[in-house]
């Protein structure tokens, strides 16, 4: 049955728990979709076998009338970010290639839970560091939608361009993401899909390789904002085992869907409108804030002073804290060792981390031991840190005479693969939407609103006050509904 | 600010990243251009303003002083700690010799 690959989060769980279908048929159809796009390399690892295993488990408790769980059914894809027990977690990088964890992180054991399979590891930018899944040791992963009159490989986003590039191609119905500086919004809005990230402290960190972890959170990657809601109710809430988790209730997110924004106020930011920005991109964020008009909402014009730093305050910060987390990779207690003839402690470490690591990890980890060193603390990261603070305050200020922002969520659509490689200046600017809502720890999410003079996917993104989840997934479910986005790739791979 | 050779030679001691001559050569205008951009911040009027410690408000926990509290992250995991290390010797991790 190849329509089942068309189908999303929510008519899966439902058509499983109808019997309409059972969950191991679905898991086969995504596991057939998933072995015949190795052109795509979207996956690090396949695990056919995980999938089909948790189908067999949900169809025997639909059997014994047993309920199912909120992802009962549904084979999703993991970034390979996310600890697997027993299943190699590399986070793209060489120094991790064959490790196995003995343990599984909290959000995948939670969708694991709620009745969902896995259907492979998905490929990323390595350790997340990249905006276009081109750091991968494992590859790039190439985008399955194409310009309208070329064949050029493009590039799927990053860091999370595995997941955007599998749930797009119908490879899974969704996929786990992580987002630090746009990783889930970016390579969402590059591949026609949607993708939220939560407030900081709802997802539990544990068992997520680090990058930055002032800034990282996980979220769902799916092809509409109802399956989002039901995947993201199923990763988050409170853990012990992360000192950021917030220790609050989980909302009800799914059950509170509305798209009626009578009464709710949608920020404009001013200072997003930047010189010489794309047109086309120009174009569908003033569709989006006539959609938002329509849907009973008023439009307010906002401004966040401190837009133009955040990029800048955000390359300091979030190398810093690279460099010092993946300090841990040493060569002693797991991953690679390159031990030289005769080396010593010292020469191993350097040895282990020059093999192990690419060419952007390096950049970053060079960077973040340079802005932390003696004598240029100050001067660097204590200056971001208070940026941030401002930053924060644009934000806190902006949500006094707003309730939710719309911005675009990437100055372009997807760009060629190796466009922005020579320059590492050019391929940072990807994420000047994203970021500031990240060094601010607020909810957003990029949705599908349209496609541009190339036939490629344009998002928009809806960023909310601090906990406000519900109000952005209700701002993106009036979006979608009036972009009414139903294009997809024609299938090439 | 910008580095020279040196610099990022002494960077790359302390991060324990060897880096060969070619790449020591590459990297610094990458690191430059990359420092020159950040500086910007310099002109940001932060006077009052305190360097952000915590994103969202939240106060650290103290667990409950209780042995293996949780027996995931407890004590007694000696063989799933070394299961992946390279070079795991007698219940150990095994490096190379260290004393002069």
């Amino acid at each position: 049955m190849s329509g089942l690959t068309d189908l999303g989060v929510k008519a899966i769980r439902d058509g499983v728990a109808a019997g309409e279908f059972s969950a191991v048929e679905v898991a086969e159809a995504f596991n057939a979709n998933v072995a015949a796009a190795s052109a795509l390399n979207a996956f690090i690892v396949a695990t056919p076998e995980a999938a089909l295993d948790a189908a067999r488990a949900t169809d025997a408790r639909r059997a014994k009338g047993e309920a199912l769980g909120a992802m009962g059914g549904v084979p999703i894809g993991m970034k390979d970010l996310f600890a697997t027990k027993g299943v190699q977690t590399s986070a793209a990088s060489h120094i991790l290639e064959h490790f196995k964890p003995e343990y599984e992180s909290t959000v995948s054991q939670k969708l694991w839970d709620a009745g969902a399979g896995m259907l492979g590891k998905l490929n990323l930018d390595q350790f997340a560091m990249g905006s276009s899944n081109e750091t991968s040791y494992f590859g790039n992963v190439i985008n399955p939608w194409r310009k309208s009159d070329s064949n050029a490989a493009l590039a799927p986003g990053g860091s999370s361009g595995g997941s955007s590039a599998a749930v797009s191609a119908r490879l899974c119905p969704a996929a786990t993401g992580t987002d630090t500086g746009g990783s889930i919004r970016q390579p969402a809005a590059f591949t026609g899909i949607s993708g939220i990230k939560p407030t900081y402290g709802r997802c539990s960190r544990w068992g997520i390789v680090a990058f930055a972890s002032s800034l990282d959170q996980a979220g769902p990657m799916a092809r509409d904002v109802t399956d989002c809601a039901i995947m993201l109710e199923a990763m988050v809430g409170f853990d012990p085992k992360d000192s950021t988790s917030l220790q609050m209730p989980v909302p009800q997110w799914e059950a509170g869907l509305s798209p009626n924004l009578k009464g709710k106020r949608v920020g404009v930011p001013r200072e997003y409108r930047m010189d010489g920005m794309d047109e086309d991109v120009a174009k569908s964020w003033d569709q989006g804030i006539a959609w938002l008009k329509d849907a009973g909402a008023e439009i307010v014009d906002i401004s966040l002073p401190h837009t133009r730093y955040a990029l800048p305050a955000y390359y300091i910060v979030a190398p810093a804290e690279a460099s010092s987390n993946l300090a841990r990779y040493d060569g002693v207690r797991y991953g690679l060792r390159d031990l030289p003839e005769g080396a010593g402690l010292q020469d191993m470490y350097a040895a282990t981390r020059a093999a192990g690591f690419g060419a952007e990890v390096k950049r970053r980890i060079l960077i973040g031991t340079y802005v932390l060193s003696a004598g240029f603390y100050d001067a660097y990261y204590t200056q971001a840190q208070k940026v941030r603070t401002l930053i924060s305050l644009d934000f806190k200020n902006a949500f006094e005479s707003c309730d939710v922002i719309l911005a675009p969520t990437a100055p372009t659509a997807a760009f060629a693969l190796g466009e922005n490689t020579e320059d590492p200046l050019a391929m940072y600017l990807n994420d000047v939407f994203a970021v500031p809502a990240s060094l601010a720890g607020l909810p957003a999410m990029s949705v599908p609103a349209g496609l541009n003079r190339d036939g490629l996917p344009l998002g928009l993104q809806i960023i909310g006050n601090m906990f406000d989840e519900q109000g952005v997934l209700n701002a993106g479910l009036a979006l979608e509904q009036a972009a009414g986005f139903s294009a997809r790739p024609e299938k090439w791979w | 600010m910008s580095v020279d050779t040196e610099t990022v030679a002494r960077i790359a001691a302390l991060a324990r990243i060897k880096l060969g001559e070619g790449e020591l050569e590459a990297m610094v205008p990458e690191l430059n251009g990359i420092l020159a951009w950040v500086e910007q911040l310099g002109e940001v009027d932060v006077t009052g303003i305190e360097p952000m410690t915590a994103v969202i408000p939240n106060t650290l926990r103290l667990r409950d002083d209780v042995i293996d509290a949780d027996p995931l992250t407890g004590g007694g995991k000696r063989d799933d700690v070394l299961a992946n290390a390279p070079a795991a010797e007698h219940g150990f991790f095994g490096v190379p010799k260290v004393i002069e």
